[in-house]
């Protein structure tokens, strides 16, 4: 909503209120005002002239020499390059020493070859939005009324020197879409009364209920429809003064009488419409739903396919208007309009929102009636627009308005207590403070000596409609400056975080640490990134949002890797090829075609290493990634939250990695060893495919680590009796797996083994083709006494034993 | 010595004695001197160019977002509040209409949604968690929880818009609990975020799930009040919505609004983020650019 300070003057007095203070006060007391607008952006020594002649320019086709009287005592001669310039027109004259909008100053000029005193402004040259000019006046130069008095300057005559005012207004303040609620408003700011426009109506004496009657058929639609019929109107141009408040609110000027409508719904907000009466056929206006079928070309000129569920105004034949969205062309007022039905009506939000969303049509009047339009506003506002057509456009009033309306609502009175209103905002108001402040509000309230307050909201403040509703009204006149500060009292919470919670914090401050940076990304990916990784999908099936706003951002993510390789390729893209990336987030799973109840939210962990691990330095050659790099993460990860016994690797070939290079990873759980992601190389085809070298990456479910963490450390005694170290090296088929030599090695030590390390795995020439060689480092020990090398040897020979036994071990001398 | 007699042969072995201890101590103080000059001159060899760099650890980061509600709960953490989540697909329900909002209610325009089926949707605000604590509190008070997540809204991106943003929310429920009190609680909480010179001020809003509505400024945090561009010129900084809960919001979720009031707040982080860092464009924080990501890496 745009306010107009000058318009605003005709409410309530604003002498001594600057639009600054004006704007501050509103928004602290919450009506956020945006902006403010001075609607002269530097016109200054602007007047209104008189064309006395316009002569073709001598040597110049496009350009004319006018002389004009601009009250200045001399005749001036100006050059003017406008097409609709003419003798006898009332025009806008920047006289010499004149200053424009962008800091122009006018000089005396020749022209090709005559001088010029002064120049004929057009609207976009004093500043004016020529988009809210009417339509004859955005081409050219600004042709004033010939009222215009020669020598006015054009800041007063357009109201130029306004501050408007730029509302912001919440749903709740439907109220402020009018001047009149703006008034009441700044009333209960100031203290200051407001002042009502003369609506009298001097009507002629036929009466308006010979010439149509109506009828509201649809009564949960609209609750009240008022007509007035008005006789004889001379359409026409809107005074100046009109048009220039018009503008200022942000609207284009038509004609008198539609510019009425549009002047008193921003009056009033209450939406007004004139229709041709002379268009309207069978005598009679009907509020109903559409039939099926029906069909209304709108003033847009869009012919519309109406449904059952939508209002419509319709006379006996057809219907006529969408109502409360837009007029139908057919009875349009025109030029030659005449007699005119004019329609105040109150429709209801719900049922314009509908329609007006169905049609992707909105209008003032759709937006104000969505909000509720005030009940006792639709006869005065009736009134005010009647007696101004009256007086504009010289229309004769029939007597009466002819209207049909529901049983009216009953006032709603609301109880609140003194005390409560003290125990919710933490103050200590008295009754005469509270009292007051409804007053200021024209409130009406009774108190009692208990302080209960009964108070009864003018219709207007629709959103009043609970105790909590009148104690915010208190607290923002009271100022919540001046409310204290207050410590919250009662009993003491102890916070914290949940075991989850504390495991992602745990884990991104383990990540970052170990050099990695973690990524955030989005939820929405496209349906290729969502299948590109199916086994770490669970079989989900996609999930689609109804109305994406791109395709690439079109399905819920399934895996969090796709981004991540996104991320990659962004960051290779501006020469960052080494990256080390995690992202912990949720993916989101259903095993349903159409979505029923809410997916499965997963979190997860995932990582993306591509690159080197370390850059070549001074002190050393580049080291670049590989596989046990992504592994190591995990094996920090799952030491860190007690788990490193508990993980399984194994090797695995999921779509989109690479197949040799790739492990399933399995925790164990009491439900058995469960799988929980895959770490791997992605496959070099989907690597070349993004552009990204070697890259490896994993992804965990948290689940599984959330449930199984455990943080209870329990101290084991340290040794008391000294350990026998052995190594051992044996040659084994290449395919061997090592986990599974250690876990025979585990599994013959027993309990004298108290650790076994891999140091080292070499394959080479002088092994044979497909062996490798494997050394281990076996760690002997005894809690409670010394081992005795003979002991230590005879367990170590099975350790040997069972190495030749199960793999075809050779043990290296 | 054998020549000499039993009278002579201690004396000249004392002399003797004496002699070659000398000669020892003499040797072994050249030797001490040689092995000294040994090991500084091998010390000079070793020498190195102490002003190389080092071989630091590689060095991550926490993302810039997550760091804010780190620190965000960890203050409210500190002040007896716990941390609770919700679902980031959420029912219509939840999303709106136990929050105030019924279908068809004008004030759905503010938020335009993603929604997935008709009663599914992206959830738009980080309130719906705020109705599941109550509705698992199970009218038990004090209700004290902050609740951080990511959640979705159509808009178009730009430099301070980003369809996917994070929100932090806070819901407090307990016999007596007074718009003083969320003062209270803002005013602790922006001057542990913000410097303790910062102050608060509050302005009347609309929020349907709470009544009375208020946003929040917070002094500007790069001119201190004084004003500058970040601020308009205006010395304050939005930063939060909050209000007393909506009596409509405490009986859905299963309080007696007679017996019980609460306030609730919400923020955007990225917001605070912005504004704590100086960044200047809400896209970076999805575009993981690791020059970005590489600024954030401190403790």
């Amino acid at each position: 909503m745009k306010v107009s300070c000058h318009w605003l003057k005709e409410y309530i007095d604003l002498e001594g209120i600057k639009a600054e203070v004006l704007a501050e006060m509103l928004t602290r007391g919450g009506i956020e005002v945006d902006g403010i607008e001075n609607r002269n952006q530097g016109v200054d020594g602007v007047v209104v002239g008189y064309v006395i002649s316009r002569e073709k320019h001598p040597d110049a086709d496009k350009l004319s020499v006018c002389v004009v009287d601009a009250g200045t005592g001399e005749r001036l001669q100006i050059v003017c390059g406008a097409k609709n310039v003419d003798a006898g027109q009332k025009v806008p004259v920047a006289l010499v020493g004149a200053v424009l909008p962008g800091g122009l100053k006018i000089k005396r000029a020749k022209l090709r070859g005559v001088e010029s005193q002064g120049m004929i402004c057009s609207a976009r040259e004093l500043g004016l939005n020529d988009k809210l000019l009417p339509k004859e006046q955005q081409e050219g130069i600004l042709v004033l009324p010939e009222s215009a008095p020669v020598g006015k300057p054009i800041v007063e005559l357009l109201a130029l020197n306004d501050n408007v005012l730029e509302l912001d207004l919440t749903p709740n303040r439907s109220d402020c879409l009018s001047m009149l609620g703006v008034a009441y408003e700044v009333g209960a700011l100031t203290g200051r009364p407001v002042k009502l426009p003369d609506n009298a109506v001097h009507h002629a004496a036929e009466r308006a209920d010979r010439h149509f009657q109506v009828r509201i058929e649809a009564k949960e639609q609209c609750s009240h429809y008022a007509a007035r019929y008005i006789k004889g109107v001379a359409i026409g141009p809107s005074p100046l003064w009109l048009q220039s408040r018009l503008m200022a609110a942000g609207i284009r000027p038509i004609n008198n009488v539609v510019d009425v409508t549009n002047y008193v719904m921003l009056e009033y907000g209450q939406p007004l419409h004139a229709f041709d009466a002379d268009k309207l056929e069978g005598g009679r206006i009907e509020v109903r739903l559409a039939r099926e079928g029906e069909e209304l070309t709108t003033l847009d000129g869009q012919k519309r396919k109406l449904e059952p569920h939508m209002l419509v105004i319709a006379d006996a034949a057809k219907p006529v208007a969408l109502a409360g969205i837009m007029g139908g062309a057919d009875s349009e007022v025109t030029g030659n309009t005449v007699n005119l039905l004019l329609e105040s009506a109150r429709f209801d939000g719900g049922a314009v929102r509908r329609t007006s969303r169905q049609l992707g049509l909105r209008s003032e009047s759709s937006l104000r009636f969505e909000k509720e339009v005030d009940p006792e506003r639709v006869l005065p506002a009736l009134d005010r627009a009647a007696s101004l057509i009256a007086e504009l456009a010289q229309g004769l009033v029939a007597e009466g308005v002819v209207q049909d309306k529901t049983a009216p609502g009953e006032a709603r009175e609301i109880i609140v207590t003194l005390d409560k209103i003290n125990r919710y905002l933490g103050t200590g108001l008295s009754k005469m403070e509270v009292q007051t402040i409804f007053g200021r509000l024209q409130f009406e309230s009774e108190v009692g000596d208990d302080g209960v307050f009964r108070v009864t909201p003018p219709s207007r403040r629709g959103d009043i409609v609970r105790d909590v509703d009148l104690i915010e009204e208190v607290a923002r006149l009271y100022g919540y400056d001046n409310i204290p500060t207050t410590a919250i009292e009662g009993r003491t919470t102890p916070g914290g975080l949940t075991k989850p919670q504390a495991i992602r914090r745990g884990l991104r401050r383990l990540l970052a640490d170990a050099g990695l940076h973690e990524a955030v990304s989005y939820s929405f990916t496209s349906p290729a990134g969502a299948a590109l990784f199916p086994q770490l999908t669970d079989a989900s099936r996609p999930i689609r949002l109804a109305m994406p706003m791109s395709e690439e951002r079109s399905v819920l993510r399934t895996s969090l890797l796709p981004q991540l390789l996104d991320i990659a390729v962004y960051n290779r893209n501006r020469k960052t090829n080494d990256l080390a990336l995690f992202e912990i987030g949720s993916v989101f799973h259903t095993q349903e075609e159409e979505l029923t109840r809410q997916p499965k939210e997963k979190h997860r962990l995932a990582v993306l290493l591509t690159g080197n691990r370390r850059q070549a330095g001074w002190n050393r050659t580049a080291e670049p990634f590989d596989f046990y790099d992504a592994k190591g993460v995990l094996e920090s990860v799952f030491a860190s939250v007690g788990l490193a016994e508990d993980v399984e690797y194994e090797a695995a070939a999921p779509e989109h990695f690479h197949p040799g290079r790739t492990a399933a990873i399995r925790l164990r759980t009491e439900r058995g060893a469960e799988p929980i992601g895959y770490v791997g190389q992605l496959h070099p085809s989907l690597q070349s495919e993004y552009g990204l070298a070697d890259t490896y990456v994993l992804e965990i479910d948290l689940e599984p680590v959330y449930e199984r963490a455990d943080f209870n450390i329990r101290y084991r005694q340290l040794p008391r009796y000294p350990a026998s170290e052995r190594d051992l090296a044996v040659v084994v088929d290449r395919g061997v797996e090592t986990a599974r030599l250690t876990a025979a090695v585990r599994e013959a030590g027993g309990d004298l083994l108290e650790s076994v390390r891999l140091f080292d795995v070499y394959t080479g020439e002088k092994l044979g083709e497909g062996k490798k060689s494997v050394a281990l480092a076996l760690v002997y020990r005894h809690p409670e006494r010394t081992l005795t090398d003979e002991e230590v040897a005879e367990r170590h020979a099975a350790v040997v034993k069972k190495l030749e036994q199960s793999f075809s071990a050779e043990l290296r001398k | 010595m054998g020549a000499l007699s039993a009278e002579e042969r201690p004396v000249v072995g004392q002399v003797a004695n004496e002699v070659r201890e000398a000669i020892e101590a003499v040797i072994q103080e050249k030797q001490e001197a040689f092995a000294r000059l040994e090991t500084e001159s091998r010390l000079r060899a070793e020498t190195i160019d102490v002003t190389l760099p080092g071989n630091a650890p590689a060095a991550g980061s926490i993302h810039p977002l997550n760091r804010i509600v780190q620190e965000i709960e960890d203050i409210f953490i500190g002040m007896g509040y716990t941390v609770a989540e919700g679902p980031e697909v959420e029912t219509d329900y939840y999303n709106f209409e136990a929050l105030n909002l019924p279908k068809n209610h004008p004030a759905r325009d503010m938020q335009d949604s993603f929604y997935i089926t008709e009663e599914l949707l992206m959830r738009t605000q980080t309130s719906p968690v705020q109705v599941r604590t109550m509705k698992a509190m199970n009218g038990r008070t004090p209700v004290k929880v902050i609740c951080p997540g990511k959640v979705y809204r159509r808009d178009d991106d730009d430099a301070t818009h980003s369809f996917q943003f994070n929100q932090i929310e806070g819901l407090v429920i307990d016999k007596h609990i007074r718009i003083s009190d969320l003062k209270g609680t803002l005013l602790q909480f922006s001057r542990q975020m913000f410097g303790s010179q910062a102050q608060i001020r509050l302005r009347p809003s609309f929020f349907p799930f709470t009544e009375p509505s208020m946003e929040v400024d917070v002094t500007c945090v790069q001119c201190g009040g004084s004003g500058c561009r970040m601020c308009k010129h205006t010395g304050w900084l939005e930063i939060l919505g909050c209000g007393m809960v909506h009596p409509r919001v405490l009986e859905m979720g299963g309080y007696d609004p007679e017996e019980v009031t609460g306030f609730a707040f919400g923020m955007g982080v990225e917001r605070i983020a912005l504004l704590k860092y100086g960044i200047d464009d809400i896209r970076h924080f999805y575009t993981n650019d690791l020059r970005f990501l590489n600024q954030f890496g401190r403790l």
